[in-house]
């Protein structure tokens, strides 16, 4: 899903860039998105969650921002940001929608154990869905602040900003509406 | 059935979802917003029909136990709103695309109008004071994207007054549920039915005036409606009608709600609701008289008429419920086909502004149809619902011997009169004045589109002339369901969730 | 323990709501997050004393603190910081058009205010207007 930060499509001056973090940040970045997906996996038993790992490659983007300014995050991934944060909710709703169509209430969710030749027995709960709709809808959320005020002062003060830029406003809605409903599964 | 209710809060989410994938597919997001709001209309109106045949609705998300898991509870206040809103929500929707301005221009308009649809909706089903906060928190996000959406500058300043106001609301409202869950230990509303009149007293009050004070900022009653005509005259132009028309009006449930579900029939609050009521109905439509703008006049009768219907709701009567649940639907009927008329009005002429435009009932005589209805609606002149509605809570007024405020309730409604004459003769007659519409502008718009929405709005409350009698009946139903709060808590704690 | 965030809570509140009182937008959007926060520490506290992680099977149930206000808080908290976002990009974007981050006035409120004068102004000119078309007519 990632390509590791291009310098030519950074638009960065080869010397403007930190040798020290550039190097950390690309060590980091891939350790980070690790620890991401282990808290998306452990949520529902252990502390993390889809919105603590969603935060958490917030942070690897934040750490690729700095070293490699707005260009960088946006080549992050292939997936524009509206379509990774629309997909998000679709999964999180879509999971708390099913289960009214096979019968049973709203955000209902089912587990399962299954023996995998190498982890042994796994507990797998269809609530790790909506865990990753939440994961989704968070990291959507970060790629489009970033790419709405990431910019440096490139534009005039006074310029409007295109239209194009606007969904960067539409985030707040569906971000923590997610969040909220992974509450109360918990609950 | 009682599983239908989620739908009317997860299908607008679902839609929202699909329409910020498909952002750049202006028609699939009409398709996706379309669908989706007409599966709310025909949700509510099941709904509707079930819970007055079989009483309230319980559902339990999630399968859990009564008051761990989310309860969403529909009874036949939620659900006349749930319907009403539903068809609001739907027209404005095709106004917009008529409108083609906003909607066109931002790929986020059409998530950010679900996720508010699916605000409204949630704020009407959820029986437990925390969603509420959340749903109403929903509703409020995606109101604030809407009143901003172009970022010009008018609308940042205002906005901003708008977003800080209800953010403040918004920490009342947390404070209020921290102490309550602090003294009873539930936020699920029936169990707050329960405890609550173990309570001291002054604790009861105290908790009383707090959500007074966190519902009256969203609904916009007397001391704290200052934010109101500041910001609705700048959201864009649909926009503004489902403000108008719906958002106000749920902060009106809330206190309705909170106040016949949550607290023990209480002088004192009945009292102070009904110096609010009056003096909210007489400062709005006074403040009114001294616009010169279309919308802002409009906006000021907004609060004016809150005051209505919180004087209804204040006598604590059969009588006065069922006349402030009468009210409600009238007003979200009439506020919101007013708005969508002076939104054509702006389209013909480029201008709100009294002063600047003249002599339509020539140059649009649908126009001015479409006008004259809502308003003498809305100044209650009979044969229309306002005076139906008027007259059961003046009724009701005297009954109680609330003298003072029916006196001011009338004053209000001749001074409404008064000003919807105003807006007519400077819009409606004299001289046409230049037109200055941009023809690119208008070549992109479908006024058609815009004047059918706005037509079916308007049969709506002609619908309620007709049907004013089964209404009523239904509006004293739910309100003898609300003045007997044991049932809905037995329906939501007794009964067994399926 | 329940006591000092009592008193944090009252600290957040206070200085929260002075931020809110000043003119300028940054203060402003400081102070509503001060406020924010206030609440949402009421929120947590409202759960009585802390106690052990509640999961059962780790302790005895008596010794548990309440979850149900740490779920609350959690989502008020997302809630507080989606829409400090938000208003910070709203902030932001006051700040790009007119470089300065005061509270602007009501426009139309003034308008509303000047109306009186400017009604007379109107009356006047048309007055004079009059009386020199009179003259004129007479000439």
């Amino acid at each position: 899903m990632t390509d590791s930060p291009r310098r030519r499509e950074t638009g960065h001056h080869v010397s403007d860039r930190m040798v020290i973090l550039d190097t950390a940040s690309k060590v980091l970045y891939h350790s980070i998105l690790v620890l991401a997906l282990y808290f998306v996996l452990a949520g529902h038993n252990r502390p993390g969650g889809g919105f603590v790992s969603g935060l958490t490659v917030g942070a690897a983007v934040a750490l690729r921002y700095v070293s490699g300014g707005a260009a960088a995050v946006r080549t992050t991934f292939r997936v524009p940001a509206h379509v990774i944060l629309g997909a998000g909710l679709l999964l999180a709703a879509g999971t708390a929608f099913v289960p009214l169509l096979l019968g049973e209430s709203i955000l209902e969710h089912a587990s399962a154990t299954v023996h995998l030749p190498l982890f042994d027995s796994v507990k797998l709960n269809t609530v790790i869905l909506f865990d990753v709709g939440v994961d989704l809808v968070v990291i959507g959320l970060v790629m489009m602040a970033f790419a709405a005020f990431g910019d440096d002062d490139a534009q005039p003060p006074s310029a409007e900003r295109p239209p194009r830029e606007h969904p960067a406003t539409e985030h707040p809605a569906p971000e923590h509406t997610a969040p909220d409903d992974s509450r109360t599964v918990e609950r | 059935m009682n599983d239908f209710i989620p739908l009317v809060v997860i299908v607008p989410l679902l839609g929202a979802a699909l329409c910020v994938v498909a952002a750049r597919s202006r028609r699939v997001q009409r398709v996706v917003s379309l669908v989706a709001l007409s599966s709310n209309v025909i949700t509510a109106i099941l709904l509707l029909v079930e819970v007055d045949d079989e009483g309230i609705l319980v559902s339990q998300a999630g399968g859990w136990r009564v008051p761990i898991g989310i309860t969403l509870t529909v009874d036949r206040l939620s659900a006349v709103m749930l319907v009403v809103s539903s068809l609001m929500l739907i027209s404005v929707m095709v106004y917009a695309i008529g409108l083609g301005d906003e909607e066109q221009r931002f790929s986020a308009f059409h998530p950010i109008y679900l996720a508010l649809a699916a605000g409204v909706s949630a704020s009407f089903v959820t029986g437990d004071l925390f969603n509420l906060f959340v749903a109403f928190e929903m509703m409020l996000v995606a109101s604030y994207v809407l009143l901003t959406l172009g970022g010009r500058r008018a609308q940042v300043r205002s906005g901003m007054t708008y977003v800080i106001i209800s953010l403040i609301a918004s920490t009342f409202f947390v404070t209020a549920l921290a102490l309550l869950y602090a003294s009873t230990g539930t936020v699920n509303m029936a169990e707050l039915a329960d405890r609550i009149p173990d309570l001291p007293d002054g604790v009861r009050l105290g908790f009383s005036l707090l959500l007074v004070v966190v519902f009256g900022i969203k609904a916009g009653v007397f001391p704290l409606y200052f934010w109101l005509p500041d910001s609705y005259p700048t959201a864009p132009g649909a926009i503004t009608a489902v403000f108008a028309g719906l958002l106000t009006k749920v902060g009106v449930y809330a206190i309705i709600r909170s106040q016949t579900l949550l607290f023990p029939p209480d002088d004192r609050q009945g009292s102070l609701l009904l110096v609010i009521a009056a003096l909210t109905m007489v400062v709005g439509v006074l403040g009114a008289l001294a616009q010169d703008d279309m919308r802002r006049i409009l906006s000021f009768h907004v609060i004016s008429q809150i005051g209505y219907m919180i004087f209804g709701l204040a006598l604590f009567s059969l009588a006065g419920i069922a006349g402030a649940v009468f009210y409600v639907v009238h007003h979200i009927a009439v506020k919101t086909s007013l708005f969508l008329v002076a939104g054509l009005v702006e389209f013909r002429t480029g201008s709100g502004r009294l002063s600047n435009v003249g002599g339509l009932v020539r140059s649009a005589p649908a126009v001015a149809l479409l006008f004259a209805f809502p308003a003498l609606s809305l100044a209650g002149l009979p044969p229309f619902s306002g005076f139906i509605a008027k007259f059961a809570l003046v009724d009701a007024g005297i009954d109680d011997g609330a003298y003072l405020v029916v006196v001011a309730s009338l004053v209000a409604s001749l001074l409404t009169v008064m000003s919807m004459t105003k807006i007519w003769l400077a819009v409606f007659w004299g001289d046409a004045e230049a037109a200055s519409v941009d023809r690119r502008l208008r070549a992109s718009r479908s006024p058609l589109l815009m004047s059918i929405a706005t037509g079916f709005v308007v049969a709506i409350s002609l619908a309620l002339i007709v049907y004013a009698d089964p209404v009523y009946d239904y509006a004293e139903r739910a309100a003898t369901e609300l003045l007997e709060p044991a049932q809905y808590v037995e329906a939501v704690l007794g009964g067994d969730d399926r | 323990m329940t006591v000092l965030f009592a008193f944090a809570a009252a600290l957040l509140f206070a200085t929260g709501t002075w931020m809110l009182l000043q003119r300028r937008l940054s203060r402003i959007l400081i102070g509503v997050g001060l406020v924010g926060h206030g609440s949402n520490l009421l929120l947590l506290t409202s759960g009585g004393p802390g106690g052990s992680a509640p999961i059962i099977g780790t302790g005895d149930p008596a010794d548990f603190s309440d979850p149900l206000p740490q779920a609350l808080a959690l989502t008020s908290i997302v809630i507080t910081f989606g829409v400090t976002a938000f208003l910070l990009a709203l902030g932001y974007r006051s700040w790009r058009m007119t470089r300065d981050d005061m509270v602007e006035n009501d426009v139309e409120d003034r308008l509303i205010a000047r109306q009186r004068d400017r009604d007379e102004l109107v009356e006047e000119t048309r007055l004079a207007e009059r009386e020199q078309r009179d003259d004129e007519g007479l000439e």
